[in-house]
């Protein structure tokens, strides 16, 4: 067995993937899988019982939008009963922010590798203040997501239909270069998708009023682009997926209570351990007590080569990883030692253009003791909060060694 | 308690900042708590749900909010008063550069690298070692408790991969002016040193700096190197290298005393080195105090000084004897038991091991030579019933002859002393004889002929005789002795690529971070390794990398 052979065959998949965002539908019409009574998450499977604060709130309020529960209580009732069917976004090929709940009316972005021809898909970003991901359900929640529904999504549908798709790997490339990272920062990011929605939207728009709302949602939310890149990212790591013999990571997820992993050569099998709360910065009144463990299925962005690997490309946002620009500059570095290759598309200026350090080998993991760092946004551990900060985290590192055994035993070593 | 705050129109920050103003602010002396954020409804709910929402506050999206709540008024604006200064404030932590925590980062870090220096624990020094050499480095092992089998193995794979592999257990080496692990600082200079011995390699340089000359390199081998097993395989290295290393002009060769075989396959690379070749082994008796290009110190201090002698001197070029085609091996015939034994230490030193009746290994049968072999043919075996082969050369003569019909056999070594009471013409009956060989047979015929210029012989008719029919003469053993080496030891100086030697030293060190602050206060580029055990020490899981890797 040639580990190294697979895991150039994995990480070379991964890059050559081309993810174009092609369109929006209702997810119960795309997703596979997707059913009325199956609400999608974030992270490794879990059951009801063991879902933290805002994983339940955000169930709630998905059966609340749907019209499933008139009501908390009857939500909730539901979700114990066993009546409401759980899954990870990562089985049905989706991905989602902190909770990452995906519902069979959601509008979802529909993300499509022209190379491999595999398909992605992600919900719509909400912005900010109280939100769905962070568990939110009051009706004001719910009224935007039905404005979402119903203004955001349709519009974003048709404007896309004039076009052969966003090239969102190219997007990505380009935000890089502008001091974005894919994950916490992705204000550049964001902008480029404006820029490249705004004559689309222009085209079809029929209200005036409906645009402008429109254009300023998008523009007054610097995470917009957020979920169209974690889909590309997930149509990356998909495409990677599968390769017998390699070690190469292509999931990586937390439902708020556990972490969870895979790996290319692997199967479909989950490695898990206990989510950690991330260490950061808090927002006025928050302190780390407040945080709940690390959570959604952002992560993906790492598993791909960007978010805290790239980490040397956005200097604004150093704070994070305890400080100045050099640090920011060792954050990558450090994950050149534990990953496959260095990215085709994605460079990093201040690196001399070196590619991002791209797919993660679980056997340097193991062997340096060095885990993947991750930049996350932190969530209240109480439901409807919403962010309470921005840090990093990293994966508990028994994950990488049980996979590793689970290596050896698969494969006869 | 109370709540202060401060509202600066129009002034944007990152949020990150004011996170971190934020935090600052919270730190200060009854200070309980801080929101600074810009002024957006979202931002303003956050601040009302914490309790930090003045009333009556005007705020637009660009407008920098910042709210103090504090034990006193006093404290609530002393710590508004200190925004500029938090704002303001230069971190003053130094950039701290990136320490990879494997080889391979390092060495993509500093490509230039040719060496490594390792100095982790015995157990796992022999893997990065390995790591190293696959990587195309060149390694410096100052770990000990590395297995025999390890070294051997190591050594191996360098000369595989044409690498020094110095150590495991070295402690000392200097290349290209810098001082690896423990190094005296010395200047650069002409001699070149390959030692078996930290501290001999580093009291041979001090020395050599001390008397006004300096160093080329000075490379260690590891304690073990010139032990059976792992057979000099660096040493030999080593003096391939400096033979070839122009800035190299004499070479000193330092171990504690070896294996004989040891000894004899590296003298043979020193033989062959084309430079003036110091050989100080400690406690082993020299054989001469020259052969050929050898020169042989009783002491580190004689080696050092030697060593500063040579330095500017010519190498005389040696004759190399054809010898017949099939022909292998040495014969000595001698009359006399004390040259017979000097000859036998000088040419076994460097050549391998000669069969004799004087010492081991001894012949089973003198009267059959066997390999080289080297008879002394005044013991009593040989004399009994006859007269002393320094009158009587009928016994020599026929030997002679008995070991040129052998077409193994390429060379004679004889002794013919001079002198009162010795025979009156010896020349006259063993000249024909050698003349026969020569013709005959082709054999090489060395003499070493001991006389005065008064002796009744006549010394300068005797070498007359003898050259006539074509021997080669020599007045002293250890000259005729090097002639009859050049004859075995071979001639071909091994070619070693030993630019890497001038190039400014880079380095990666791991294991001791004193190496590392050594290198770069010597001016090498380096970059040092966070290193720590694979896998955290988890023995399981190493046994599983390691199947991984093969």
């Amino acid at each position: 067995m040639d580990i190294d052979a697979s895991n150039q065959t994995a990480v070379e998949r991964m890059m050559a993937a081309r993810p174009m965002l092609t369109g929006l539908a209702p997810a119960r019409e795309v997703i596979p899988g997707m059913e009325d009574n199956l609400v999608l998450h974030a992270g490794p499977p879990i059951e009801w019982e063991r879902m933290s604060g805002p994983l339940r709130g955000a169930v709630v309020g998905a059966l609340l939008f749907e019209g499933l529960a008139k009501d908390e209580k009857s939500a909730a009732g539901m979700a114990e009963a066993g009546e409401v069917n759980f899954a990870p976004c990562h089985h049905h090929n989706a991905v989602g922010p902190m909770a990452g709940v995906i519902s069979a009316s959601m509008e979802v972005y529909i993300l499509e590798n022209s190379t491999h021809g595999n398909r992605a898909y992600s919900n719509l970003n909400e912005g900010y203040g109280k939100v769905l991901r962070y568990g939110a359900y009051s009706e004001e929640v719910l009224d935007k997501l039905r404005w979402m529904n119903g203004s955001l999504g349709p519009l974003l549908r048709e404007a896309l239909e004039l076009s052969d798709g966003l090239d969102i790997r190219a997007l990505l490339a380009e935000a890089l270069h502008m001091g974005d990272e894919g994950h916490n920062r992705n204000k550049a990011g964001s902008l480029l998708y404006l820029k490249l929605l705004s004559p689309l939207i222009a085209k079809v728009a029929r209200d005036e009023a409906v645009e402008a709302e429109v254009l300023q949602f998008l523009g007054d939310n610097a995470l917009s682009v957020l979920n169209p890149v974690m889909a590309a990212c997930k149509a990356m790591a998909d495409a990677a997926h599968g390769v017998e013999g390699s070690t190469m990571v292509t999931a990586m997820a937390r439902n708020g209570t556990d972490f969870g992993m895979r790996v290319s050569g692997l199967g479909d099998d989950w490695f898990t351990a206990p989510a950690e709360i991330p260490e950061g910065l808090y927002f006025p009144g928050f302190t780390s007590e407040d945080a709940n463990p690390d959570i959604g299925d952002s992560t993906i962005t790492e598993t791909a080569g960007i978010g805290g690997f790239a980490m040397a490309a956005a200097p604004a946002i150093v704070a994070f990883v305890s400080g100045t620009p050099q640090d920011a500059l060792n954050a990558t570095l450090e994950m050149y030692e534990i990953t496959v290759a260095e990215h085709e598309h994605f460079t990093i200026p201040p690196l001399d253009f070196r590619g991002t350090p791209t797919g993660i080998d679980i056997r340097k993991v193991v062997e340096l003791g060095i885990t993947p760092r991750i930049n996350t946004g932190i969530a209240h551990k109480e439901p409807g909060v919403g962010q309470v900060g921005a840090g990093l985290v990293r994966p508990p590192k028994e994950i990488f060694e049980q996979a590793l055994v689970a290596y050896a035993e698969r494969y006869e070593l | 308690m109370t709540t202060s705050h401060e509202i600066r129109p129009g002034a944007y920050y990152d949020s990150v900042v004011l996170m971190q103003l934020q935090r600052a602010l919270a730190g200060l002396p009854d200070v309980m708590d801080a929101g600074v954020v810009m002024g957006t409804a979202a931002n303003l709910e956050l601040l009302a749900q914490n309790n930090l929402l003045p009333k009556h506050i005007q705020a637009a999206p660009e407008d920098l909010v910042i709210v103090v709540q504090a034990a006193t008024d006093e404290a609530a604006e002393a710590a508004l008063g200190q925004v500029d200064e938090l704002l303001s404030r230069r971190r003053s932590v130094a950039a701290s550069e990136f320490r990879p925590k494997s080889l391979q980062s390092a060495a993509e870090m500093l490509p230039e690298a040719d060496w490594v220096l390792i100095s982790v624990p015995g157990r796992y020094a022999a893997g990065v070692a390995r790591e190293a050499l696959e990587l195309g480095k060149h390694v410096f092992l100052y770990s000990d408790n590395v297995s025999l089998d390890d070294e051997v193995e190591l050594k191996a794979r360098a000369d595989e991969l044409d690498l020094l592999m110095m150590g495991p257990d070295c402690g000392t080496a200097i290349v290209g002016g810098i001082g690896f692990g423990f190094a005296n600082r010395v200047r650069r200079g002409r001699i070149g040193l390959v030692g078996a011995s930290g501290t001999g390699l580093q009291y041979v340089t001090s020395r050599i700096h001390q008397m006004g000359e300096g160093i080329s390199q000075a490379l260690g081998t590891g304690s073990r190197d010139l032990n059976g097993s792992v057979a000099g395989a660096m040493a030999s290295r080593g003096l391939d290298l400096l033979a070839n290393d122009p800035e190299t002009e004499v070479i000193v060769l330092v171990s504690k005393p070896p294996d004989a075989a040891v000894t004899a396959r590296l003298l043979q690379r020193a033989w062959v080195a084309g430079k003036p070749i110091v050989v100080s082994f400690i406690g082993y008796p020299p054989p001469a105090r020259q052969l050929g290009n050898l020169h042989f110190a009783r002491s580190l201090i004689e080696a050092a000084e030697t060593a500063v002698g040579l330095v500017g001197a010519e190498v005389a070029e040696l004759g190399v004897p054809e010898l017949r085609a099939g022909a292998r091996y040495l014969r000595g015939l001698f009359s006399g038991g004390t040259l017979a034994a000097e000859a036998l230490a000088g040419f076994q030193t460097v050549v391998g091991p000669v069969y004799s009746n004087i010492s081991e290994p001894r012949l089973r049968d003198p009267l059959i030579s066997k390999e080289h072999s080297l008879l002394d043919l005044g013991e009593d075996v040989f004399t009994v019933g006859r007269l002393h082969p320094m009158i009587d050369n009928d016994l020599r003569i026929r030997r002679l002859r008995q070991e040129v019909a052998d077409p193994e056999v390429g060379l004679i070594l004889l002794d013919i002393v001079l002198g009162e009471g010795a025979h009156p013409d010896p020349a006259s009956e063993l000249a024909p004889a050698i003349a026969e060989a020569r013709a005959e047979h082709n054999v090489e015929v060395v003499v070493i002929l001991v006389g005065t210029d008064e002796d009744p012989q006549g010394l300068e008719e005797q070498r007359q005789q003898l050259e006539q029919a074509g021997a080669v003469v020599f007045a002293e053993t250890s000259a005729a002795v090097a002639h009859a080496i050049s004859a075995f030891a071979g001639s071909e100086r091994k070619t070693a690529e030993a630019d890497f030697l001038s190039r400014p030293v880079a380095a990666i060190n791991v294991g001791l971070e004193s190496f590392y602050d050594s290198l770069r206060e010597q001016g090498a580029k380096a970059v040092h390794v966070d290193w720590k055990p694979p896998a955290g020490g988890d023995e399981r899981l190493q046994a599983i990398l390691q199947k991984m890797k093969s």
